[in-house]
């Protein structure tokens, strides 16, 4: 035909897009809808499966891993109402897993929101440590504040940090052209050796008690910085009210998406910055500001962890972080939308601390278990990288289940090329 | 081709149409968009299958598992998006994939050369063989897409809207070749939804709509207000009815106007004009020729080198997009798809584009979704645009109506000034029509309108003046009634050359 209409996602050759209207529109609506639940879930799907290919490939039981990481995550406490042994265990296992998803939803929010204006913020980890950083400055510095306001305090300069810090990408991404993923990859460089000088032996924040004894830790935050403890006890790391913070983002990160003026833009921007900047939308400017806001979210995880239960922080920590990275597999799993997000991140808390501690039947080789998540976070960024193969095996199946008897081979690949 | 019928998901793109081709014949495949004509040529061509139907080649039927098989039995297409390597030669390109080869791997490249000056002197086609691809004319590129077909041993050649690209000469220059093609044997299926050019030559047309096929009739006796009925399925208004212009204060000038193009070169060079209110200015001009950069710059996406830019009698200083906007000048973007619309967008979020961040559609950074989509609803009804509500995604709608979106959009802020760039690019006759009336009824409206087409038809029905753009200078004026010739003329500098390198 006479014009290059561009493919879209799932839709039927261009030139028949004169078909009748409702059920083409309803039918692409549908799809998208399917499309949208279905993958995620396939995607989890297959690489739990994978995993429990490996975990039998060891020699074990993968069914009895799942299980033991189940309940280790403190998932049967909702099977287990009363006051039990079992139950006081499982409930403790499921604050710790709920203590878990809390930085992730933000750091996947993070992710999601950069990823909504066009953006991949890689960044997530070196914007958490810098939030964490000055979250633990404030925490010790200012003692003689009161609690609401020297938490408050500290949350904020963590986001603030966060935010500069990926700011800092977007600004060059804005100016120069440089791409936001080598550059918040440096950033994350920079971040990690910041950490490990700043806490290193003699190191600014190094806690004046750690001084003589040689250790690289810092000072813990003053009582009067840390975040009020709503379910188990402050001093067995319970479960503190920044969790409903977490939550409270995600409705914030819909709010601003669907409801404001600065979420058209970005969405905008996201989709297409010809058409944005057509539109009278200053592109760079929602570069800037998008990134910034992504790491805001990224900012504040870090500020949270800190206040809520770490309290202090070490050059080996700062070795060991990576719950900014684990934010990317769950903006992908939970397709940078607020309740995929919060479900994906639900998701790789239990695994994360299902995997840490709890393999009480004793049958899986504690190593291996530990790795088991990250097996479980590549595989999943590895799939949703490959969204289109899964998309298309979903595809065929359909076709498959279509195709006439007489049909040959060559239509369907003749249809699928087309 | 007999009872072909092919069925997409939820469309029946080809239903049990009939087409039969005779040697030595020009037949015509007229159709709206979406009419089924390419998927009825892509079977042809072995890129479908049919679900029913078959081809029959010489009485024997036959089936094309792929475009070899199709090729193999002499049939060739040549695809409106040329299938050429730029950086390779005339020759190289021509013998691609059947090169003579010296000692079995490496290509004869003297050889290839001989081979292609003999096919185009046997079929009057004179191309450079060793020219590079990226360096000759459009019109020319098309000859090598022929050679190339030719050189493949095709009897029957399938031009898919060959005409699309070309200027008013190089299309007279295609056709004659056609003919001489014809008078050789050579069987030519002719894809197009330009009626006049299929009554020029066509010896027979066959007529498609929405899948089905209408009619084949002879050339003989058909005309053009028939044709078109046939297209549609009902009458059609051809020529754009417009009373003589009331032109009221100029509302856009453009004062010795320099620009640049995205390497820095001048694009746009020492151009002025002004436009009053009430009358559409026409810039004719071959592709590449500066409009692109000019409108860029009238609508603040591209910051002027020099010169100055006037709307209703005030010069705008450091022109930005959303500063145009405000002033009063309304875009139809020469690409609706990469520019116009936002295709993952709703309709309604589309009309918005503009003046999502004022009153009503948003107050204080929030948003109100459901007026925005209040108001979709009113143009949708307004602008006729179908295919979807409110919320359907603007990627989801046909060509026409994604444009009629744009329209909706430009037209309901009430601009002062419209630039409507290519604003029927692609469309079908019905959606032509429809832009066209309202592009006249804006102007009636008091509007000053420049609008920017390659096609040249356009520019004439619409235009009460006509500017001539060539290497980013305006070369002529004329008022409505000069011809195509005159215009064809100065479009190409005055005389045929070669695009520079510049």
């Amino acid at each position: 035909m006479s014009e290059p209409l561009a493919p879209q996602h799932g839709k039927p050759p261009g030139d028949l897009a004169q078909a009748p209207p409702t059920t083409v529109a309803s039918r692409l609506a549908a799809w998208q809808k399917a499309g949208g639940i279905v993958v995620p879930i396939l995607t989890a799907v297959l690489a739990f499966l994978i995993g429990g290919l490996l975990v039998l490939a060891t020699g074990h039981n993968p069914f009895q891993a799942y299980w033991d990481i189940i309940n280790g995550a403190g998932l049967n406490w909702l099977a287990h109402p009363t006051n039990t042994d079992v139950a006081n265990t499982a409930a403790y296992n499921f604050s710790q897993t709920l203590l878990q998803t809390t930085p992730l939803i933000l750091t996947g929010l993070a992710v999601a929101f950069a990823f909504r204006c066009g953006m991949f913020n890689i960044g997530g980890n070196g914007q958490y440590l810098v939030g964490l950083y000055c979250a633990n400055w404030v925490g010790i510095s200012f003692v003689n504040m009161t609690r609401p306001a020297h938490v408050l305090l500290g949350v904020a300069a963590a986001a603030a940090a966060g935010a500069i810090w990926a700011g800092i990408a977007g600004f060059l991404k804005a100016t120069t052209g440089a791409h936001e993923v080598i550059t918040t990859i440096m950033l994350n460089w920079v971040a990690y050796w910041i950490g490990n000088y700043i806490f290193q032996q003699g190191g600014p924040l190094q806690g004046a008690t750690n001084k003589p004894l040689n250790i690289p830790i810092s000072g813990d935050v003053a009582q009067s910085a840390r975040i009020p403890v709503f379910w188990g006890d402050a001093d067995l790391q319970g479960l503190h009210i920044g969790f409903f913070f977490a939550i409270l983002c995600l409705v914030l990160f819909w709010l601003i998406l669907s409801r404001t003026t600065l979420g058209y833009e970005v969405r905008a921007v996201g989709y297409n910055p010809d058409a944005a900047a057509y539109g009278g939308i200053r592109v760079r400017v929602n570069y800037v500001r998008a990134m910034a806001i992504s790491g805001a979210f990224a900012g504040l995880a870090g500020g949270i962890d800190m206040l809520g239960y770490l309290y202090h922080y070490g050059t080996t920590d700062v070795q060991a972080a990576s719950i900014g990275f684990l934010g990317i597999a769950v903006a992908l799993l939970g397709r940078n939308t607020a309740v995929g997000v919060g479900l994906a991140a639900f998701l790789f808390g239990g695994l994360l601390y299902g995997t840490t501690h709890g393999l009480q039947s004793g049958t899986i080789d504690p190593s291996l278990a530990g790795h088991l998540t990250e097996m479980i976070q590549g595989l999943v960024v590895l799939f949703v990288g490959a969204d289109v193969l899964i998309l298309a095996v979903w595809n065929s199946r359909r076709k498959i289940r279509r195709r006439q008897p007489t049909a040959q081979q060559q239509q369907q690949t003749a249809e699928a090329a087309s | 081709m007999r009872g072909v019928t092919k069925r997409f998901p939820g469309v029946v793109a080809n239903d049990h149409v009939d087409l039969d081709l005779r040697k030595g014949e020009v037949h015509a495949l007229l159709g709206e968009n979406g009419a089924g004509k390419s998927t009825l040529m892509n079977i042809l061509y072995g890129l479908y299958r049919p679900d029913e139907g078959e081809i029959r080649l010489n009485g024997k039927p036959v089936s094309f598992g792929s475009a070899k098989d199709a090729i193999d039995r002499g049939i060739g297409m040549v695809h409106q998006h040329f299938m050429l390597i730029p950086v390779m030669t005339v020759a190289e390109n021509i013998v691609l994939e059947i090169e003579p080869r010296k000692a079995g791997v490496l290509l004869d490249y003297d050889k290839a050369v001989e081979r292609v000056r003999e096919i185009s002197t046997q079929y009057g086609l004179a191309v450079n063989p060793t020219a590079k691809v990226e360096n000759i004319s459009v019109g020319q590129q098309q000859r090598v897409e022929i050679l190339k077909a030719l050189y493949r041993g095709a009897e029957i050649l399938i031009l898919d809207e060959p005409t699309a690209v070309l200027t008013p000469q190089e299309a007279g220059e295609l056709f004659s070749i056609i003919k001489s093609l014809q008078e050789g044997g050579t069987s030519i299926i002719f894809i197009s939804h330009k009626l006049n050019e299929v009554l020029e030559i066509a010896d027979r047309i066959t007529v498609l709509r929405r899948g089905k096929m209408i009619d084949t009739v002879p050339r003989e006796g058909a005309t053009e207000e028939g044709l078109a009925k046939m297209m549609v399925g009902r009458e059609v208004l051809l020529r754009v009815e417009k009373r003589p212009p009331q032109t009221g204060d100029v509302l856009l000038e453009v004062r010795e106007l320099n620009v640049e193009d995205d390497r820095g070169l001048p694009a746009v060079r020492d151009v002025s004009f002004a436009i009053r209110a009430g009358e559409i200015v026409g810039l004719a001009g071959v592709e590449g020729n500066g409009q692109s950069e000019l409108i860029e710059a009238i609508t603040g996406l591209r910051r002027p080198a020099s010169g100055e830019i006037a709307v209703a009698g005030r010069v705008v200083q450091h022109a930005t997009a959303r500063k145009m906007l405000d002033v009063g000048v309304g875009h139809i973007p020469e690409d609706r798809q990469r520019r116009g619309l936002v295709l993952e967008f709703s309709i309604a979020e589309n009309i918005a584009l503009h003046d999502y961040n004022k009153p009503p559609a948003s107050r204080l950074g929030w948003l109100f979704p459901r007026r925005l989509v209040q108001r979709a609803r009113g143009l949708i009804r307004e602008f006729d645009i179908r295919g979807g509500g409110p919320q359907t995604a603007g990627g989801a709608l046909s060509g026409g109506n994604q444009q009629k979106v744009v329209a909706a959009r430009e037209v309901a802020r009430d601009p002062k000034v419209l630039v409507a760039a290519q604003p029927t690019r692609g469309l079908d006759v019905g959606a032509i029509e429809y832009l066209h009336r309202r592009l006249v009824e804006e102007r009636d409206e008091g509007r000053a309108i420049l609008l920017v087409s390659l096609e040249l038809d356009e520019v004439l029905s619409l235009s009460d003046r006509i500017l001539v753009m060539y290497e980013g200078r305006i070369v002529g004026e004329h008022a409505g009634d000069v011809t195509e010739e005159e215009i064809g003329l100065e479009m190409l500098g005055a005389r045929r050359k070669e695009p520079s390198p510049a």
